[in-house]
């Protein structure tokens, strides 16, 4: 049996900000919800289903917050799905709600990821100690920069590509109204010269927390355990199966020059080379090749980010949502100033945990021919 | 639509799991049994999916770890929804409806003991009205029996026929933590707990973790002879707000059976965690007096968190498998008062 086509209709986002502290949580979800309706010329009375996304109810210190956000969301008397897959939910969560109209049980569905991190403090929602395992005490930089260091080693890689992403990154956000950093002095010089964090990843390059439709070609998520010996943390393994099973879908054979525009997950400026390789747009080690070469800038062969991406803002459990919807944006030519001329088909990526779970989505400008 | 079939059912409760928030080793032998009953094995199943809370398990990402029970390298096609794991086996039908997948494992855990539940229940209220002044599930659910009874809806001898009877259906079921029936008069002289609701008026606090296989169209037939069809799936939300409910009734789970299609049921499994819960769910679902409700002793017996609602789809379906009824109905609830409800009909013909 054959899946019912779905778009993109409607893409709505807030202005990302370190603290919210203006809105409460549900006025927070109905600045994007609100933007997202008007995009699409809907009203609640429109829509037949929710799903909502969000990283760990920690954060906000509500459990299941989606319950006490139905009515504000319009869901109440309707359907309401609640997502959590870590770090990538907000892409699982734009899957989830696609696959209720490629089902073809729902005709209009909303979707919504949010994260509030100014209600909660998000170091004591990650520092709660776990029985029966030894603790990490590292935060998402010192558990991630062992797996850059071993980049740079396996790829040979020189140590500037890191501000050659954050720099490209900090710069593309300046074209987008929502983006969280907007400094526009940030050179690869400065990034270089700025603190060192957790070494190799230094404060410029991580993140901070804060009618056209557009087809979907394809979806796919795939997990894998947080420690195993023959792990590749790197490279990982689902990683580079779910790209495989995502560019069959979307009858893509050459990833680099068919997709025109990618939004992919990048909270520290390494995992820009390190999951262009693990896509499939380059061969293994070759990934920095493509970001040094300026390949990845808005006037490259493949632009990476140009909405300045996770590197500019992210609300964590909102960030692989915007990557989503930034890809459908692009291929809906609604992306203002960071758009990509032109751009037919984009990717969305997202990932999570301990680079184990991985979703993504790629979206086109035109009619899915499958 | 896809005919999809429940094919194979597992479950574990206990009054305290002596282990992991994260019931991987409580996971693992439930799974091994699902394999066991379906003939199915990992590589057989098309995509997984769990329910679970982070603040049940008091940390976040707890599902995280529980993956480790499915032994995911190779890697496999897998989500997770923050709800019952009712909601996770309704994602699991859609995932096989879009024609990605034929086959599907469900599970659920929760460790319930860990905390103190009906305090730590309190925070799915309003943050910033209603938690602060910790209202526990136990008087919330006292509230609404409290309204029903004032509006002459019910009484405490009808909600005493309730745990009366789920106590003494609970003698056969081996998994069930509170079992024991006597009489309603027997009932109705024990002690007062949040007024007018008594202990066995109250799920007792479960720990436990569940697991469902579902397989589509011919699969199902390679798992077991008589599979439990799903023939309408559905689910739906009402507002939290309590001020702005009636909350003698639960509109969210008429729409929910009305939209399933829920008329001529002979057994339903019914998530009702207190008693006067049934009597609710009862209207709202439309079952009448000749519908058997809840022939495992139901969630006033073992209310595992996050995996009571999963059980009442499994408890169904296994009377379906033994030929007992040929039309059944699984019921899920989440959130304070049944502010959300999932109904799963099943039944022997396609």
């Amino acid at each position: 049996m054959s899946k019912q086509p779905a778009a993109v209709i409607g893409v709505g986002q807030t202005h990302h900000r370190a603290k919210r502290e203006d809105v409460s949580m549900a006025g927070l979800c109905r600045e994007a919800v609100d933007r997202a309706l008007a995009d699409a010329g809907m009203g609640f009375d429109d829509i037949d289903a929710i799903v909502v996304g969000k990283a760990p109810d920690l954060f906000e210190g509500v459990m299941m917050p989606e319950l006490f956000l139905a009515e504000a969301l319009g869901a109440a008397g309707k359907p309401l799905l609640r997502v959590h897959t870590a770090g990538s939910v907000g892409g699982s969560t734009a899957i989830v709600a696609s696959s209720l109209v490629q089902a073809g049980v729902h005709r209009r569905v909303l979707t919504l990821a949010f994260e509030k991190q100014s209600e909660s403090n998000a170091m004591w929602a990650l520092s709660v100690p776990v029985p029966f395992n030894m603790p990490v005490h590292a935060g998402a930089g010192g558990y991630f920069a062992p797996h850059v260091r071993s980049y740079i080693r396996r790829s040979e890689a020189p140590t500037h590509i890191g501000a050659i992403v954050a720099a490209k990154d900090r710069q593309n956000a300046l074209k987008n109204p929502y983006a969280h950093l907007r400094n526009p002095d940030t050179t690869v010089e400065s990034v270089l010269a700025s603190q060192m964090l957790w070494d190799p990843i230094a404060d410029e390059d991580t993140s901070r927390s804060a009618d056209s439709p557009a087809w979907i070609h394809g979806t796919v998520m795939r997990s894998e355990p947080t420690t195993a010996a023959e792990r590749d943390q790197v490279n990982p393994q689902a990683g580079r199966e779910a790209a495989a099973a995502l560019w069959t879908q979307a009858g893509i054979t050459d990833p680099l020059n068919e997709i025109d525009a990618a939004e992919i997950y990048v909270p520290f400026s390494w995992f820009e080379p390190m999951w262009l390789e693990n896509l499939g747009f380059t061969p293994e080690g070759e990934g920095w090749k493509l970001t040094e070469s300026g390949g990845t800038a808005l006037d490259g062969v493949l632009p990476v980010n140009c909405s300045g991406g996770v590197l500019s803002s992210n609300p964590i459990g909102a960030s692989g949502m915007l990557r989503f919807a930034e890809a459908a944006l692009q291929v809906r030519g609604r992306a203002g100033e960071h758009q990509v001329d032109g751009a037919r088909r984009a990717l969305g990526h997202a990932y999570g945990g301990g680079s184990q779970f991985f979703a993504m989505w790629v979206v086109g400008a035109e009619p899915p021919a499958n | 639509m896809r005919d999809v079939a429940v094919v194979g059912f597992a479950q574990r409760q206990m009054a305290e799991f002596d282990g992991s928030p994260t019931c991987v080793e409580l996971l693992v032998p439930i799974l091994a049994e699902c394999y066991e009953q379906t003939g199915f094995t990992r590589k057989d199943i098309g995509f997984w999916c769990s329910g679970s809370s982070d603040y049940l398990a008091g940390r976040s990402f707890s599902f995280v770890s529980a993956v480790d029970a499915i032994g995911v390298l190779p890697p496999v096609n897998e989500s997770h929804v923050e709800m019952d794991a009712a909601w996770a086996l309704y994602e699991a039908w859609i995932k096989i409806q879009t024609g990605e997948v034929d086959t599907a494992l469900v599970y659920g855990f929760g460790k319930s003991s860990a905390g103190v539940l009906r305090r730590t229940l309190a925070l799915q209220l309003d943050p910033y009205t209603m938690t602060p002044l910790w209202p526990d599930t136990v008087s919330l659910a006292g509230l609404q029996a409290r309204a029903g009874i004032d509006a002459g809806l019910w009484d405490e001898r009808a909600m005493a026929e309730v745990a009366n009877r789920s106590l003494t259906d609970a003698e056969k079921n081996e998994y069930a933590i509170r079992k024991g029936g006597s009489s309603v008069d027997e009932l109705l002289a024990r002690p007062m707990y949040a007024d007018p609701l008594r202990k066995h008026d109250c799920a007792p606090v479960t720990d436990g973790a569940a697991a469902i296989v579902i397989a589509a169209d011919d699969r199902a037939y390679d798992a077991v002879e008589r599979p439990a069809w799903i023939s309408g799936f559905a689910h739906n939300a009402d507002a939290l707000q309590l001020g702005g409910r009636d909350l003698t009734r639960s509109p969210s789970a008429a729409r929910a059976g009305e939209a399933a299609g829920g008329a001529g049921v002979e057994v339903a499994e019914l998530h009702a965690p207190f008693s006067h819960q049934e009597l609710i769910l009862r209207g709202e679902l439309g079952l009448g007096d000749d519908v058997r409700i809840n022939p495992s002793g139901g969630a006033l017996t073992s209310n595992p968190m996050f995996t009571s609602g999963l059980n009442r789809i499994g408890e169904a379906a296994r009377r379906v498998w033994d030929g007992s009824s040929d039309r059944v109905l699984g019921h899920a609830t989440s959130g304070p008062a049944l502010q959300q409800n999932l109904v799963c009909v099943m039944g022997a013909e396609k």
